[in-house]
């Protein structure tokens, strides 16, 4: 036994060092909730695409301008959002804590825009196009309940990471959080992204009215 | 072997509440799951032996029935729809709060870090979250019981149009079926914690030498189950929240046009399909078949290897079976959809897919049959209940075979032959896996023994009994009997089968009384039982090398560090029949 006793190392268990992937078990663990929320985002477009090939007669309304444009704007402010977060990542590797708090807030700047802008669209069609989940004046009901289920899960999904940053970002600028958490938050946000590159063109440019 | 009490590194928290209540230690988590799970089953058990009255005295005023439901029993009479809710009740509970909580979230937590060499699991604050939040999701599920209109009507798979339509389709498809998706909503929630914890747990925190194929089976089975919750749950939640707003919302997601319930038109919804339900519900429906089964299986192999002191036969091959089950527990949701209605050639798929998991059940079978093959058996109760969950395994799996094909499944499906093989394999053999981990573990969890006699008696009752419920259902099945219906008295086909139906509710009556037996023997043992050594089984693994009940960090500030795989019985040369995991690696290395 004496053996097992020398061979506990000075490290402490928790710091991660020992694991065999080389990971912290906070960045594995975020990654674990990326699979699965990745896969509630798959039944959610298994629904739509489901719904959508059984209603040969699914509406294509979005016209270029405003919608389509007006969401390309929204994905430029996400998209973007994603490069600030790799600079967060960056500068709090080089210790920097100030300038990876700068880059936070511009993130939260581009996460916050995106929210406003499809707030906006939301209720443009919510109160101008008269669409809701349960009717539309193109058609299928299934239109509006397929687009509000899954860009609202997906706002959903934008506001917690805002509250999840804002979180980050005071702990960051107190000093209290190591690069490495930074690093999970981004993980967080990069998906967040991701999951919008499939539900912009599967929602709006597959609903683009083309002439 | 000096004791490891010497110095503790973490000290235990002080005070009730952080100890007991909101603890963040994985072994008080793993026993709050349990006795979570204690309650649910006996609650699950009674709303059964209730269904079993009901089918065989469908018209006896019962006047406790009347005070208990004023409506839905008035007079003492049940309704066929309380008859559903209390189907619908006793099969989410079972296989939420019982099957999926106690292998994996109970046993599995108190365990996994002992059985890998950890202090704790890797986020002990997630830790204490999933269970309130599976005991949240508990509370909501059974105050479905007390809304107006009662719990709802709709099965454990929860089928719509008639979970989806609202109050029109009965009365507890208002509010009670609004608990129940929020109550399963909320126990996804709690899955993806613990199923994040164990994962994050198995691969970061195994001790020095605890290569993962030097892990005991259980480990292995409670790191595959927590991948298929992982996956598996993520789908529900989605498929649950979709069937909340067409409730609620008014989206048709799950409802199609014109559709006729109760001789009214349904004009609220149109261009949805009840078939996308079936899919996104069966995607997380079979893999939780094998969460259910999994952690038993982990269980029965340790047991086996234990009791006949002999190594696992074929260890590696029982890894890749578990594997190999996992993976193809995704790929063969089609199987519970033959009668749906589907291409011919997509059921033949799903068909083959279906009997290639036969393949590694197969292998796992066997295998326990080889570590048997020549042992030195020892009869305990522990080991008893292992035996018996091969034996369940093996019939309800069986039986699976008829049900994987398409074209007896077209007869089979909707008949008792599917409820007794369910209820074989699915619910039995994993309350025998359970019942196994009881007694083998209990001298670690609480200090003491169990008592051997009447864990004996309550074996052979409950082997004897589950038997005698469950194979006449796979009869009624053949002969034609149709389930989920409340009455068959007036039927003229099933008239000579009702003493069959007799029969299988009186096994009921007498197999949930000798379960007295075993909460007597739980609850006096835990006070009254012999005080238990360190190691009482002989066995190898990691928790029998610390103190019964283990200490708050379990091994004292010590790391352990393992020279040996978990099955080294027997070993030629050795000192004792069995080497601790732990011991240094003088005789023997193999891996």
């Amino acid at each position: 036994m004496s053996s097992q006793v020398s061979s506990a190392a000075a490290t402490s268990l928790w710091e991660g060092g020992r694991s065999p992937y080389a990971t912290n078990s906070k960045k594995f663990g975020m990654w674990l909730f990326i699979i699965s929320d990745s896969l509630t985002f798959s039944a959610l477009l298994f629904a739509y695409t489901y719904s959508r090939v059984s209603n040969p007669n699914w509406p294509t309304p979005f016209h270029f301008s405003p919608s389509i444009i007006f969401s390309t704007v929204m994905t430029f402010c996400l998209l973007s959002s994603s490069l600030t977060m790799v600079m967060a990542v960056h500068s709090m590797n080089h210790g920097n804590r100030k300038a990876a708090g700068a880059w936070i807030l511009a993130t939260m700047g581009g996460g916050a825009a995106f929210v406003v802008l499809h707030l906006n669209e939301w209720l443009n069609l919510i109160n101008n196009e008269h669409v809701t989940p349960f009717e539309n004046p193109w058609g299928v009901p299934l239109f509006g309940g397929t687009f509000f289920a899954l860009t609202g899960l997906h706002m959903t999904h934008v506001v917690i990471g805002l509250i999840y940053l804002a979180i980050v970002c005071q702990a960051v600028l107190r000093g209290k959080f190591k690069a490495e958490d930074v690093e999970v938050s981004g993980l967080y946000w990069h998906f967040v992204d991701l999951v919008w590159m499939f539900i912009f063109p599967l929602v709006y440019l597959m609903s683009a009215r083309i002439h | 072997m000096s004791s490891p009490s010497a110095h503790t590194a973490q000290h235990a928290p002080h005070g009730f509440i952080r100890k007991y209540i909101f603890s963040l230690d994985h072994k008080v988590i793993g026993l709050q799951y349990y006795f979570l799970g204690l309650f649910s089953v006996f609650l699950g058990m009674s709303l059964s032996l209730l269904m079993r009255y009901h089918m065989v005295n469908p018209n006896v005023a019962v006047s406790w029935f009347g005070k208990l439901w004023p409506t839905a029993a008035a007079g003492g009479v049940m309704t066929p729809e309380l008859y559903l809710s209390l189907m619908t009740m006793h099969g989410t509970i079972m296989v939420f709060f019982v099957l999926t909580t106690v292998p994996q979230s109970g046993f599995g937590n108190y365990f996994l870090p002992i059985q890998i060499g950890a202090e704790d699991m890797a986020f002990p604050v997630l830790n204490m979250m999933s269970f309130w939040t599976t005991f949240l999701a508990l509370v909501v599920m059974v105050s479905a019981f007390f809304v107006q209109g009662g719990a709802p009507l709709s099965g454990w798979t929860a089928y719509p149009p008639l979970s989806g339509a609202g109050r029109i389709t009965g009365p507890g498809e208002g509010m009670g079926q609004n608990l129940w998706l929020v109550s399963i909503a909320i126990f996804c929630g709690a899955s993806l914690m613990g199923a994040i914890n164990f994962i994050a747990t198995t691969v970061d925190l195994r001790c020095k030498g605890m290569t993962l194929m030097r892990m005991p089976l259980t480990c292995w089975t409670w790191l595959v189950t927590a991948i298929l919750a992982l996956l598996g749950f993520a789908v529900l939640l989605a498929a649950g929240v979709l069937l909340l707003l067409d409730r609620m919302a008014g989206t048709s997601f799950f409802l199609p046009a014109g559709l006729m319930i109760n001789d009214q038109i349904l004009v609220s919804h149109k261009g949805g399909s009840p078939l996308l339900w079936q899919h996104l519900f069966w995607f997380f429906g079979h893999p939780e078949v094998y969460i259910a089964i999994l952690p038993g299986m982990g269980i029965t192999s340790q047991l086996l290897s234990t009791f006949s002191r002999k190594p696992i036969f074929g260890y590696k091959a029982m890894v890749y079976a578990i594997l190999s089950i996992g993976f193809l527990g995704f790929l063969v949701w089609g199987h519970h959809m033959f009668m749906s209605g589907m291409n011919p050639y997509s059921a033949m798929a799903f068909s083959v897919l279906t009997m290639a998991i036969g393949v590694p059940s197969a292998i796992k079978t066997f295998n326990w049959i080889g570590t048997l093959w020549g042992g030195k058996i020892h009869f305990d109760t522990a080991m008893l209940f292992a035996l018996g969950f091969v034996s369940l395994f093996v019939t309800g799996g069986v039986s699976g075979i008829f049900l994987g094909q398409p074209a007896l499944d077209l007869y089979f499906h909707d008949t008792y032959f599917v409820v007794g093989h369910f209820h074989m394999i699915m619910g039995v053999a994993a309350i025998f896996g359970m019942f196994a981990a009881t007694f083998y573990w209990f001298p670690k969890m609480f200090g003491r023994m169990m008592n051997e006699p009447l864990g004996k008696i309550h074996f052979y009752l409950t082997f004897i009994g589950v038997y005698a419920i469950f194979t006449p259902m796979h009869f009624l099945g053949i002969a034609g009997n149709p389930r989920r219906y409340a009455d068959f008295t007036n039927v003229e086909y099933l008239g000579k089968l009702i003493p069959v139906h007799q029969f299988m509710s009186w096994a009921a009556y007498a197999t949930a009384a000798s379960q007295i037996i075993f909460l007597v023997n739980l609850f006096w043992s835990m006070r009254k039982g012999k005080p238990a050594p360190i190691n009482p089984w002989h066995a190898t693994s990691l928790e029998w090398t610390v103190p019964s009940p283990p200490p708050h960090d379990n091994f004292a500030g010590v790391h352990p560090v393992v020279h040996h795989g978990p099955y080294e019985y027997s070993v030629p040369g050795a000192a004792e029949d069995f080497i601790m995991q732990t011991d240094p690696a003088s005789v023997h290395s193999e891996g």
